[in-house]
């Protein structure tokens, strides 16, 4: 639409990433590294499904369209799976990195646990996939126009930055939860995991409904939300330290 | 792993596949498969379009402009003028995108316009039905470069005695600052028209409901302010490759002589004396590349086309005493662009004979109109220039030429100037004899004067309706007819101009079945077997991919030697209406002059793509010796570099990158302002947050955790 429209969907989308990356990630360069390494494994995976996918609709009928649209499906759900492959992958990679890294460190034991590469695994994984839905979008939202001449919503460039932004977090969220799981050997939390994700992916094709597609998908989100907190070392006990803690101080200072 | 540091995790290969993956992606982008981007939800482009684009001279700057990154607007229908009201002044959303029928295509709502440039965005034309008059040209044409000046006769100057085309409003000639484009009727306009009605109608009542439709133009011209600057800018880059910001306008004048001379001697020929047969080849419209010109150009040239061939027929034994030039002129809308330049060539021992050489001149001007559908008799009136001997021996010689004809020529009355033609740069050198032949008595009968609506319809060619266009190529029209008569007097005129046995008169006649074919081809359809079969196959100009009639506008001189469509078919018509073919081969015709009898000095040779036989499928071409040449036809004002001259023609045309239309909805500013406030909102509780959060993580994660742990 215009500069206003490009700004707040790219902040929509990209704000928390941003601000996570700046004061969680930035400062510690072995947590970059594990970020982009995190990203560039998202997207090989993506890579390797879309391959999957255009194959299949190059072999068939480009001008049926259902039968697109079912390839369509076929393939991200092909994607989703391979991603989750792909971070099951991502995990032994950096198990067994870890292992090289506590021998070498000048510290005793690995620079990092394994909840710190969870997390950073996860959120590189959230920013790629985040990058690669909504770079598309965010360049055509530059120019005059907005979406609706083919019938499309009048807001579809909010909702997409909606969308962006609740898989990005997702992504970390379900980063954590796996390696906690894949760590403690409880592999049913991989199963949920991608149950999960096929859910959050076929919420997505309600759109342009989107009252039935963002709302659940935030709902799960914030439930994703709970379970890595707990998983990552949380609890409700730690709240009410946290809350005390500043209630003490602000007694104390003032 | 082990024995590296930690930052060898990751390595090169890594990157490069990073590099193919995107490059695949990008692949299948633009590959066949349907890349479903998000631009294509948004944008409707529209290709049909004609633009109008800036042209500048010594003084001015004419025609239309838009900004550089285009003109948004949201559309509006003009329905009549007083709708105009809602754009201009009552319309909550400006600017605004304007609509207009041809009918309403008219001075008084452009100039209106034209003075509240802040609310309207550009304009967009539809062409439908014909109004019934309408001409964008001045009304006193080329009034300061033919021979009537004010050192001449101040009461024939700036038309003061004939206004030759009352109708003129001189809309071609104003300067817009917003884009002007036309478009085809065709569906995109239904794209646009129903786009308006779904979002843009006012409801009884109600405000307009967001979001709106919407269109932009981008048609941004480099030059500015007139034709010395422009030229200064673009010789001022000190790079290798200098970039032109503005283009000369010109082409190539046709001309062929009856009796070919030397064309490597240029200069005065002793003993020789020519009679010059004018016609003009161009013409324009508001938007450009929309001209048609049927009877401001047309019928004149294809008149001088059919009386070429029966001369050339006629004459093929006996020598006479003069020689005879057919030239057509190009660029002779734009001040004499054409015809300047061959006088000024003669004057400088230029061209192949001089001003000295030539003896008379007869110039066909606009020749529609001397036709009645019944068995009237018709008035073509022809006017006298300085009066001599010659021009009445000329007169006699026009009058007898019409004995069995359907018409004749009327003198007009002396106190009458010359119309625009060609003949008037002859006059401003010298005061050679000529005469001018055109159906109008003072003011031009054309209604549509260098007007898009100037068309095969305007000169009456109709066809019955059950013909195929193979079968309407061969009908031979009313309008054909009378201009056969023309030709058959014209010609008949020359023969004994040139000195011809009175005797051999009455068997020169123009051929109807060529004038209709020639009509047919260049006011219908270009693309018919008759052009195909004279034409050129190695320049594909008569492969023309539309059948629509081709481009009449004069074009930008290219510095390549490549003329435009037209030049090319009246070329090849000509050569194979007036030369002989002969029996070289391919190679043969490329290099004759290695055969004895042949001479490229006199003749030039045009390999012609020739007909199909009935049995086979490959043409049977053939090489035509032909006296056609085509003179470069570009003002002589570029080439003395002076480049704000009150004699020669000044005219160039700007430059531009692109130029496209498209449509879109557009959304309110309270959905755009939502979306950045949401988003700055979203990105300062995510700090915030992030930041309380990592500062206390000690706190919040502490269970559990692992012994050698470093600090966050």
């Amino acid at each position: 639409m215009t500069a206003a429209v490009f700004f707040g969907c790219a902040f929509i989308a990209f704000g928390p990433a941003f601000s996570l990356f700046i004061f969680t990630i930035a400062k510690d360069p072995l947590r970059v590294i594990i970020l982009i390494a995190g990203a560039f494994f998202w997207l090989v995976s993506l890579l390797l499904s879309s391959l999957v996918w255009f194959i299949a609709t190059k072999a068939t009928n480009a001008q049926d369209l259902t039968l697109q649209k079912n390839l369509l499906i076929f393939g991200s759900i092909f994607s989703v799976i391979l991603q989750e492959v792909f971070r099951f992958g991502y995990y032994r990679l950096l198990r067994k990195a870890n292992e090289g890294l506590a021998a070498i460190s000048e510290e005793d034991g690995p620079p990092l646990s394994v909840r710190e590469m969870a997390y950073v695994a996860g959120l590189g994984f959230g920013i790629m996939s985040g990058a690669f839905s909504m770079i598309n979008t965010l360049s055509d939202s530059l120019g005059p126009g907005t979406v609706g001449m083919f019938g499309d919503s009048q807001y579809y460039f909010i909702t997409s930055a909606l969308m962006t932004l609740a898989l990005t977090m997702l992504h970390t969220f379900w980063g954590v939860v796996f390696f906690e799981g894949c760590e403690r050997k409880r592999w049913w939390v991989i199963a949920v995991v991608l149950c999960v994700h096929l859910m959050v992916f076929s919420l997505s094709l309600l759109n342009p409904f989107y009252v039935g597609s963002i709302l659940p998908v935030y709902a799960i989100m914030l439930l994703m939300a709970v379970w890595a907190f707990f998983s990552s070392g949380g609890s409700l006990h730690n709240i009410t330290l946290l809350w005390t803690c500043r209630k003490s101080n602000a007694e104390t200072s003032s | 792993m082990t024995g590296r540091g930690p930052g060898t995790i990751i390595g090169f290969p890594h990157k490069r596949k990073l590099v193919t993956s995107i490059k695949l992606f990008l692949f299948f982008c633009l590959s066949d498969v349907s890349c479903n981007s998000v631009a294509q939800k948004i944008y409707v482009e529209l290709n049909n379009t004609v633009p109008c684009v800036r042209l500048l001279n010594a003084t001015h700057q004419i025609g239309c402009q838009s900004s550089i990154s285009g003109d948004t607007g949201v559309i509006h229908v003009l329905e009549s003028e007083a709708d105009l009201e809602w754009p201009l002044s009552k319309g909550p959303n400006p600017p605004y995108m304007v609509l207009l029928e041809s009918s309403l295509f008219t001075k008084s709502i452009m100039m209106k316009m034209k003075n509240a440039s802040s609310r309207v965005a550009g304009v967009v034309v539809v062409p439908k039905t014909s109004p019934p008059e309408f001409s964008p040209h001045t009304t006193c044409p080329n009034e300061n470069t033919g021979v009537y000046t004010e050192t001449y006769d101040h009461n024939l100057a700036h038309c003061n005695t004939t206004v030759w085309n009352p109708r003129g409003n001189g809309l071609s000639y104003e300067e817009f600052d917003f884009p002007v484009f036309s478009l085809k009727e065709d569906n995109e306009t239904e794209v646009i028209k129903q786009c308006y009605f779904d979002h843009n109608r006012v409801v009884n009542g109600s405000g307009l409901q967001y979001p709106l439709c919407a269109m932009q133009l981008f048609s941004h011209m480099h030059a500015v302010t007139d034709t010395a600057t422009c030229m200064r800018r673009s010789s001022m880059d000190f790079s290798t490759s200098p970039v032109m910001v503005c283009d000369p306008l010109g082409g190539y004048n046709v001309c062929a002589f009856i009796r070919p001379y030397n064309s490597t001697a240029f200069g005065h020929k002793e003993n020789e004396s020519v009679v010059i047969a004018a016609a003009r080849l161009d013409s324009k419209a508001f938007f450009l590349e929309d001209s048609t010109g049927a009877e401001g150009s047309v019928s004149g040239f294809v008149t001088l086309l059919a009386a070429a061939q029966a001369l050339c027929e006629a004459t093929q034994e006996a020598p006479r005493t003069r020689n005879i030039l057919f030239a057509f002129f190009h660029g002779e809308v734009f001040d004499y662009i054409g015809s300047s330049r061959m006088v000024y060539d003669m004057k400088n021992n230029m061209f192949v004979i001089d001003l000295d050489n030539v003896h008379s001149i007869l110039e066909i001007g606009q020749v529609k109109t001397c036709i009645s559908i019944n068995v009237w008799t018709y008035k073509c009136m022809d006017i006298r220039s300085n009066n001599n001997e010659s021009v009445t021996n000329l007169v006699k010689n026009l009058q007898s030429s019409t004995a069995g004809l359907n018409f004749s020529f009327v003198e007009t009355d002396f106190s009458q100037p010359l119309p625009p033609s060609s003949f008037q740069r002859f006059l401003r050198a010298r005061a050679i004899p000529g005469i001018v032949l055109a159906d109008h008595q003072t003011d031009f009968n054309n209604r549509y004067y260098e007007s898009f609506y100037d068309n095969a319809a305007h000169l009456n060619l109709t066809y019955p309706s059950n013909l195929s266009p193979e079968e309407q190529l061969e009908f031979v029209t009313d309008t054909a007819k009378s201009l056969t008569e023309v030709a058959t007097a014209v010609a008949r005129t020359l023969f004994k101009q040139a000195g011809g046995n009175n005797s051999q008169v009455n068997k020169i006649n123009a051929d109807p079945k060529t004038v209709t074919q020639m009509l047919y081809g260049f006011l219908v359809r270009s693309n018919n077997s008759w052009f195909q079969v004279l034409g050129s196959s190695l320049r594909c100009v008569f492969c023309l991919s539309e059948p629509n009639p081709p481009q009449y506008y004069v074009g930008v001189a290219k510095s390549s030697h490549q003329a435009n469509a037209l030049t090319y078919l009246v070329q090849y018509l000509l050569a194979n209406l007036t030369g002989t073919a002969t029996n070289l081969t391919q190679s043969q015709c490329k290099k004759p002059d290695e055969l004895p009898n042949e001479s490229t000095y006199l003749y030039s040779y045009l390999w012609v793509q020739g007909m199909v036989p009935p049995n086979s499928t490959q043409r049977e071409s053939f090489c035509v010796r032909t006296a056609v040449r085509l003179v470069k036809a570009v003002s002589p004002a570029f080439d003395l570099g002076d480049y704000v001259s009150k004699e020669y023609s000044t005219w160039t045309k700007s430059q531009w990158k692109f130029i496209k239309a498209r449509i879109f909805l557009v959304a309110s500013r309270d959905l755009e302002m939502l979306t950045l406030g949401v988003g700055v909102a979203v990105l300062f509780t995510s700090l915030l947050v992030t930041y309380f959060v990592s500062t206390k993580a000690d706190v919040l994660f502490s269970s559990v955790r692992e012994p050698n742990n470093a600090a966050y």
